[in-house]
């Protein structure tokens, strides 16, 4: 603050100060007693007459006191310009003394979980604790309180990944995130309505569900030419690529035909967020060994 | 001083008013407008693109800010939920800013990232089928209004009449950029922005 609008600050600040003890020290009945007079204001209104008497000692001495107290306060924390005060406040020193108050409190807790390995820490009850916590705060918006995830949210209790289940992949998948994308009509972009007819039948009959089953049929060479990059030619997906394994019985977007349609011919996208820079290194690790004792 | 005269000449106690009143606001917000904290943006910070200001007209016309502030202060508790708290610089082109003053939701400051598009999506189509115990409206209608394209550019040409620092070629661009373009989309690509200039969250 350039020192123009330091004087500026401090001489209207101050002024007010010394303006108010002034307005109380000069509009002051006489404060040597407090005895109540007969002397009016000497105007009448309908009647009605107001005494002139003196404002109670202790209130008027109060008044003065606020002028007192304004002074001290402005000696102690910054609010004249640039003097910094005799307490050095500012709001951001008071908040690196709350976290550094914290992270003496909680640092060596963390700092032993973030260097467990995730097998082990998923059975420590007290760091799952904080997992839980963590999890609650974090992840369930959109997997779930219960992790059970939703239609487009993957289910983080079962054995099936997208990504890879192991301690690795899922701490990857926290730090970094993911970008999962199925195109629309997957690697055939002329896709005809009949071979999506027929391809979502011959999906359908990896698990013995489909429709119709001469379409089905049909459908493994469509399968062969937009779908088998990378869900593989025996439809057990690809977690390198975060392609779902389409023979087991578990859907992200629903298992219907209706469904499985919707999905072949918009394609889909989604997103894990990376938490890299929302949460620490060791709440990554505590959250990575959560989701990894929810299904172990 | 005799408080009749006061009392008895109206000039003069709206002189008196005026000058009692205005001490704040000289003292604590005109040397404001001559800081370099104030007035200098955060490096990288840019204007908002022609959709993401349509659709912070968007989240003004549905009175997002009335329940959501977009102001992280620097407490412990508000860093670790919400990111890094907010800097002045990091509003200098927001005309008018939402800060807002109430939160009923949670504050929005650093949004921006934090869940994926699909999510925003769903939650503002049905709040309750993604956080259950939420108390969010649903604004399904998002999804089936386009974005009336017809003041972007006009828009856009008061903020550079105001000093933000958006190009001719921007403004010339700006109509074709959000015509058929729905609601939603411009909405969830201003949320999705929203903080991100400060990278370090912690």
């Amino acid at each position: 603050m350039s020192t123009f609008w330091s004087i500026w600050i401090s001489v209207i600040v101050l002024g007010t100060v010394f303006g108010c003890w002034w307005l109380l020290w000069a509009t002051r009945k006489s404060q040597t007693t407090d005895t109540e007079t007969d002397r009016t204001m000497g105007h009448s209104f309908d009647g009605i007459e107001e005494y002139d008497n003196p404002l109670p000692k202790w209130w008027f001495y109060l008044f003065l006191a606020t002028c007192v107290f304004a002074l001290g306060y402005l000696a102690l924390y910054p609010g004249l310009g640039n003097y910094k005060g005799l307490l050095g406040w500012t709001s951001t020193n008071q908040w690196e003394a709350e976290v550094a108050e914290a992270e003496e409190k909680y640092g060596p807790i963390y700092a032993q979980y973030g260097e467990t390995p995730v097998p082990e820490l998923a059975e420590n009850s007290d760091a799952m604790k904080i997992g839980q916590r963590l999890f609650a705060n974090n992840c369930a918006v959109c997997h779930g309180s219960a992790a059970r995830g939703q239609v487009g949210f993957p289910n983080l209790t079962d054995d099936d990944w997208l990504w890879g289940g192991t301690p690795e992949a899922i701490l990857e998948t926290l730090h970094n995130g993911r970008m999962g994308n199925m195109p629309a009509k997957g690697t055939m972009p002329g896709m005809t309505n009949e071979q999506v007819d027929q391809v979502v039948n011959y999906v359908l009959s990896f698990s013995g569900r489909e429709k119709d089953a001469e379409a089905a049929k049909a459908g493994e060479q469509v399968y062969a030419q937009a779908c088998v990059a990378c869900h593989g030619p025996e439809g057990k997906g690809m977690e390198a690529m975060g392609a779902p394994n389409l023979t087991d019985n578990t859907w992200l977007y629903g298992s219907t035909y209706e469904w499985i349609r919707e999905t072949v011919v918009h394609g889909r996208q989604n997103q894990m967020p990376a938490q890299d820079r929302l949460l620490s290194d060791d709440q990554i690790q505590i959250l990575a060994a959560y989701v990894y004792s929810l299904s172990n | 001083m005799k408080h009749e005269i006061v009392e008895k000449n109206i000039g003069l106690m709206i002189v008196l008013i005026i000058l009692t009143i205005s001490g704040g606001f000289l003292a604590e917000v005109v040397p404001l407008f001559f800081q370099k904290e104030v007035n200098e943006p955060v490096e990288g910070l840019e204007p908002l693109s022609a959709l993401e200001l349509e659709g912070r007209d968007i989240y003004i016309r549905e009175g997002c800010h009335v329940c959501h502030t977009q102001q992280i202060r620097p407490f412990r508790a508000e860093t670790e939920r919400y990111g890094h708290y907010s800097v002045a610089g990091e509003f200098v082109y927001d005309r008018p800013f939402l800060w807002g003053s109430k939160r009923t939701g949670p504050d929005l400051a650093r949004v921006g990232g934090r869940y994926s598009d699909a999510w925003q999506r769903q939650h503002l189509y049905d709040p309750r089928s993604v956080v259950p115990e939420s108390n969010m409206p649903a604004f399904p209608w998002l999804f089936e209004d386009k974005v009336d394209h017809s003041k972007t550019a006009a828009k856009l040409e008061t903020l550079q009449t105001l000093g933000v620092p958006y190009t001719d070629e921007q403004i010339a661009e700006a109509a074709a950029q959000v015509e058929g373009k729905f609601e939603i989309e411009a909405l969830v690509a201003y949320l999705q922005q929203l903080g991100t200039v400060i990278s370090d969250r912690r």
